[in-house]
């Protein structure tokens, strides 16, 4: 049957604007902005290239955001892929009661980010939380521990905040990879006498690596960006200890009040994630091929 | 029997062990939210002052309701609409630009939210939508349609042709087979799509931060966030408690009421990977 041409337009057509205007059109102007001084109250004040660029590498918290941002997203992804690749192994297995741990792990991801952190910022409260009671009444601690009081124990609390509620997603992800390995390619490897652990490496790994890939790409992809959990939990602090690089861009356009050097500095973390994404698909296609 | 059943032990002490860390958090801050603390408006005993609290905080729990409630039904319908016509062009239709427009519309995945939050902001201010639900609305709308338009994609390009062939032999128009014969084929997909808008922007922290300035058009995470710092020094955990119940009941509901779907957003994800 001949395609109807005609509806074509009027069919894509919403879709053509929405990409132009809210997509396109910012990507150009975060371009120009960039390049330009752009005082958030005055406006545009015309091109002053490349000052905004230089501006961020003087900036006396761009390195430290780079370095805590990097040491968040590696300590968070090993973590997190390594528990929730251990939740899918877990619950793959059709135990009674597999299909109730698989909901219960799951449940904090339905949760939004924004309410995960507030209700952990309740939890690690030293004051009202039961957690610093609970290591008190076993006598751990003595004095009411302050989850978020150093930059490194923030660090930890909120890498245990997106472990919990995050684990779950990435279990799901890893489930639906695990799922689709033949039943046929583990009961050979049983019958050619092959161990759990040689199964685990030499069959589960490799044919999972397409679900371990996309579950990296998004663990690091969102971790370099974070912001809701820390903007929530320790506003940066202390001592500027937690600042990441989105909050970096937050913090100069709406309190420095310069949104050409928070346009620069997008541009910076846009190109740094093309670079990092560009890499990882070589590193997985080189992969393919071999 | 006694073996099998021992041999089981150690699988059900881990995975319930675990079970307990993941339902402690959830567990504990409802029970929070409802149970005495000093400094709170439920000083002791069992009762609902925190939620009190919340219905008196600044515009009040029901503004915040609201305008949460308006964001996220219109980002839900701007994204339904278009990616459910969006999707059938790339699914049914040729035309010149097709592959650009669909590349263009995976790749805003690619750019991180904040890029295009900054220009976002003075976008909105020129169109006067700066500090409007509705240029909220827009821009959540905008993130999700990579997500929406490649489900709605698949959705129709896993309707057989002759499905609507014969809708359109029987006389209805392009319209009229994508109203009566292929809507019912994709309404999973839109569910999908649906599910996963909505708790895209009922959960939105970091737009509505930027977007938003003015506390009465504030969405309930915002709101909820704000009601914790500006308590001068003495914080109230109470509230805040009462407030992550309001946020997250209606997630947890949706999603074990919608579980079905929710897990079919994954499974696409992880064919496309």
């Amino acid at each position: 049957m001949a395609v109807p041409q005609g509806q074509g337009p009027g069919l894509r057509g919403p879709t053509a604007v929405f990409v132009a205007v809210f997509f396109l059109v910012p990507l150009l102007l975060v371009g120009q902005m960039s390049l330009s001084d752009w005082p958030l109250l005055a406006g545009d004040r015309g091109v002053n290239a490349p000052e905004n660029y230089s501006d961020i590498a003087e900036g006396t918290l761009f390195w430290p955001a780079i370095r805590f941002t990097l040491l968040y997203t590696v300590i968070v992804t090993a973590v997190l892929l390594t528990l929730a690749l251990g939740l899918a192994l877990l619950v793959q297995e059709s135990r009674p009661g597999a299909g109730f741990f698989r909901t219960v792990y799951f449940l904090p991801s339905a949760l939004g980010l924004a309410s995960a952190s507030l209700l952990f910022w309740g939890l690690y409260s030293p004051t009202t939380g039961p957690l610093s009671r609970v290591l008190e009444k076993l006598g751990l601690v003595d004095d009411p521990v302050s989850f978020l009081g150093t930059p490194t124990s923030a660090l930890l609390s909120t890498v245990f905040l997106i472990v919990w509620k995050f684990a779950g997603f990435y279990m799901l992800i890893l489930l639906v990879g695990l799922q689709r390995i033949p039943h046929e390619v583990y009961e050979a490897a049983r019958t050619d006498g092959a161990s759990r652990g040689q199964i685990f490496r030499s069959i589960t790994l490799p044919l999972l690596r397409p679900s371990l890939a996309l579950c990296l790409l998004l663990c690091v992809t969102g971790s370099l960006l974070a912001f809701d959990q820390f903007f929530i939990l320790t506003k940066g602090g202390p001592d500027n200890g937690t600042v990441t690089v989105v909050q970096l861009i937050y913090r100069e356009a709406f309190q420095r009040m310069d949104l050409g050097t928070a346009a620069a500095l997008s541009i910076v973390v846009l190109a740094a994630l093309l670079l990092l994404n560009a890499l990882q698909f070589r590193g997985l296609r080189r992969a393919d091929e071999s | 029997m006694l073996t099998r059943a021992l041999g089981r032990t150690p699988y059900y002490v881990v995975a319930g062990g675990l079970a307990v860390i993941f339902l402690f958090p959830l567990l504990w801050n409802a029970w929070a939210s409802v149970s005495g603390q000093p400094g709170t408006a439920q000083p002791s005993g069992y009762g609902l002052g925190n939620y009190r609290t919340l219905l008196d905080y600044d515009a009040g729990l029901w503004r915040y309701l609201l305008n949460s409630t308006i964001v996220s039904a219109l980002t839900v319908a701007l994204t339904l609409g278009v990616s459910l016509l969006g999707g059938y062009a790339f699914a049914r239709f040729d035309f010149p630009g097709r592959n650009v427009l669909f590349l263009l519309t995976l790749a805003i995945l690619m750019v991180p939210y904040a890029t295009l939050l900054i220009p976002l902001y003075v976008l909105l201010g020129r169109l006067h939508l700066q500090n409007s639900l509705i240029g909220l609305s827009l821009v959540l709308a905008m993130f999700q349609l990579p997500f929406a338009t490649f489900m709605m994609r698949i959705s129709f390009e896993a309707v057989p042709r002759e499905l609507e062939e014969s809708a359109l032999v029987d006389g209805c128009g392009t319209a009229g087979a994508l109203r009566r014969v292929l809507l019912p084929a994709v309404r999973p997909g839109l569910i999908t799509v649906g599910l996963f808008a909505f708790l895209a922007a009922w959960n939105d922290f970091i737009a509505p931060l930027i977007l938003i300035s003015d506390s009465e058009k504030a969405p309930l995470p915002l709101a909820v966030a704000n009601l914790r710092q500006q308590s001068m020094g003495a914080v109230d955990y109470g509230a805040t408690e009462a407030g992550v119940v309001v946020l997250a009941v209606p997630c947890l509901l949706l999603f074990l009421l919608l579980q079905r779907h929710y897990i079919r957003g994954f499974m696409s994800g992880a064919l496309k990977g």
